[in-house]
């Protein structure tokens, strides 16, 4: 337990946490759309206390923003990654399971997903589909599950040869009891310590997406903040400067957590090299 | 060595047919006929263009003869026309492969010296003072929003001090030529070159202390100490080659995620490159275009990943001999 005093790990947490409480109390602390005018535009933070982050140039509440982004980027950023974890853990340990023809033909889809830019994609992807939040997420996910694919095609290639595998199988255990009871509860920590790192991709590029004006347009998020703050950048660089700093903070909170979790539990492989 | 390019260019022949049969598909999956999504899309095709899709695509054939007759075009280095701009697909991506290369070129060799180098002072004391530093650093590096890092540079060093230009690639209007203009091209290069390589010398910091680490606690380091070589002989004559082959690897396999990276950098400072052209692309609704772009960064990066085994191969004789016992 005391191995769980690891410093970044108890920061990422606490900042993670508020990051969460942000956005289940974005709707009770800002009733209302957070695109709506509040103020007057061009409000730098601390000249009106009624907005304390200021307003952006068409006078909506920064800090109504930036609660009201938290719930976009936390839910892009699980959601996508929920979707990269399905199809990576799925191909993975279809690959490292059965090897052969199976691993050769799944191994040449995920090198292609891996050739072709996955921000690329992703753009590709929403732009063809349209802009919502659902594009957003699906599009994310089929283009970031390529590093956790690798991972756990790795791990499942050693674990298949272990001796409890080799005895349950001996058993006449079924090739599914083997993949999901034997080998994929022994392949978790890696996993899991991955999974901070694919929510701070997902989080990242949605930002990036939103920036580029390829956001869903009915809800504000960090990414589309910025972008709008963009157009106001000599006379009030603060409103691509606070959303930009809250995006660095979460993913930052994200890294802390992965990389904490990766040292505490396993100091074995990490999806950042993979 | 023939052996290993031969499996390059079967990569690079089995990606260009994936991507062009992923193409197929993207624009099939379109709602409508591939003729009417291309030009609405678009909202600028004349009705001769939309005949002209028509007969290219053969939409009158069945699915497959469709397909097999669009992956023959793509091979044949026919990748359609571009309504925004009304010229070949083809012609407009190899016009703006020079400026992203130029972009790429610069920031990676500079991200990975700098990475290096601060790899190297990490792995010194592991979990030290410096390193503790250069860690929180790095981990910041990497998690600012590239296209954020990019506008607060422009605030800082092209708004409150205006050192540098915020935009372009030259400066079109002083008309300069021969090495005033190269000058001036590197002047334009400095901003998005510093946001590309913020990101990635925090990357490759990270992955140098990783790979560091691990060898120098090897063997053959001890051996080297235990003959007395000084430290400074140790890291560089000894560990250092050999912690740059797997952060080579990393290099190959994550050059697609920088020219993903180049789209919106190149966006935020008008930088005419690819992924310039593939923002316009989507602005416009260009799918002709974009799927263009897509099939092209895919061939950069098998290219890129061709150089970087050539590179190894340099750089480790194991690898060499390996690839010469299994040619002969």
């Amino acid at each position: 337990m005391k191995r769980l005093l690891h410093p970044p790990l108890i920061l990422g947490t606490i900042v993670l946490a508020g990051v969460v409480v942000m956005a289940l109390l974005a709707q009770r602390l800002f009733p209302g759309d957070p695109m709506d005018m509040v103020a007057v535009p061009f409000t730098w933070p601390g000249q009106d206390e009624t907005v304390p982050l200021g307003s952006d140039l068409m006078g909506r509440d920064l800090l109504a923003g930036i609660f009201h982004g938290a719930r976009v980027s936390l839910l892009v950023g699980a959601s996508a990654a929920t979707i990269a974890l399905t199809i990576g853990v799925t191909i993975g340990a279809i690959s490292g399971f059965y090897g052969g023809a199976a691993d050769a033909a799944l191994g040449r889809i995920t090198e292609f997903f891996q050739t072709i830019p996955a921000f690329l994609l992703a753009v590709i992807l929403v732009a063809i589909m349209r802009p919502s939040i659902g594009t957003i997420i699906l599009a994310l996910g089929i283009s970031s599950w390529t590093g956790v694919a690798r991972l756990v095609r790795a791990e499942f290639l050693t674990l298949r040869e272990r001796e409890f595998v080799r005895a349950s199988e001996a058993l006449g255990a079924s090739d599914l009891h083997l993949i999901t009871r034997e080998i994929l509860p022994n392949a978790l920590t890696p996993i899991l310590a991955s999974t901070g790192i694919l929510v701070a991709q997902a989080i990242l590029s949605e930002a990036g997406l939103s920036f580029l004006g390829l956001g869903d347009p009915n809800l504000i998020s960090w990414g589309s903040m910025i972008g709008i703050g963009r157009d106001a950048l000599r006379t009030g660089w603060y409103m691509s400067a606070i959303p930009g700093a809250a995006i660095m903070l979460t993913v930052v909170a994200l890294n802390f957590l992965s990389d904490g979790l990766h040292a505490v539990l396993s100091p074995r492989t990490s999806l950042r090299n993979a | 060595m023939i052996r290993r390019l031969l499996t390059h260019l079967l990569r690079l022949v089995f990606i260009v047919l994936a991507i062009a049969v992923l193409n197929f598909a993207l624009l099939k999956s379109l709602p409508g006929d591939l003729a009417d999504v291309v030009a609405t899309e678009s909202g600028a095709a004349s009705s001769e263009q939309v005949a002209e899709l028509r007969e290219r695509f053969g939409l009158g054939r069945s699915v497959p003869a469709q397909l097999a007759s669009y992956v023959g075009g793509v091979l044949r280095g026919d990748l359609g026309m571009s309504f925004r701009f009304g010229e070949p697909v083809a012609q407009l991506v190899l016009g703006r492969l020079p400026a992203t290369i130029t972009l790429v070129g610069l920031a990676l060799p500079i991200s990975v010296l700098l990475g290096m180098g601060l790899g190297m002072l990490s792995a010194r004391r592991p979990n030290g003072l410096v390193d503790a530093a250069l860690s929180l650093l790095s981990t910041l590096g990497y998690s600012a929003p590239m296209f954020w890092t990019a506008l607060m540079l422009i605030v800082a060093f092209g708004v409150k001090q205006p050192w540098f230009p915020v935009g372009g690639i030259r400066n079109v209007t002083a008309g300069y030529t021969g090495l005033r203009d190269l000058v001036d091209v590197l002047w334009h290069l400095v901003l998005p070159t510093a946001t590309l390589s913020i990101y990635y010398v925090a990357i490759y910091a990270r992955l140098y202390r990783a790979s560091l680490i691990e060898q120098l606690a090897e063997d053959y380091i001890r051996t080297a100490r235990a003959k007395g070589a000084r430290e400074g002989r140790v890291m560089f004559g000894h560990a250092l080659r050999n912690a740059t082959l797997p952060v080579l690897t990393m290099l190959g396999l994550q050059s697609s995620a920088v020219l993903g990276g180049s789209i919106v950098i190149e966006t935020v400072f008008a930088w005419p490159g690819l992924g310039q052209l593939s923002f316009e692309a989507v602005r416009s609704r260009d799918v002709q275009l974009l799927l263009g772009v897509l099939l092209l960064s895919g061939i950069l990066v098998v290219l890129t990943n061709l150089l970087v085994d050539l590179l190894q191969t340099r750089l480790d004789p194991r690898i060499r001999h390996r690839s010469l016992g299994a040619s002969s």
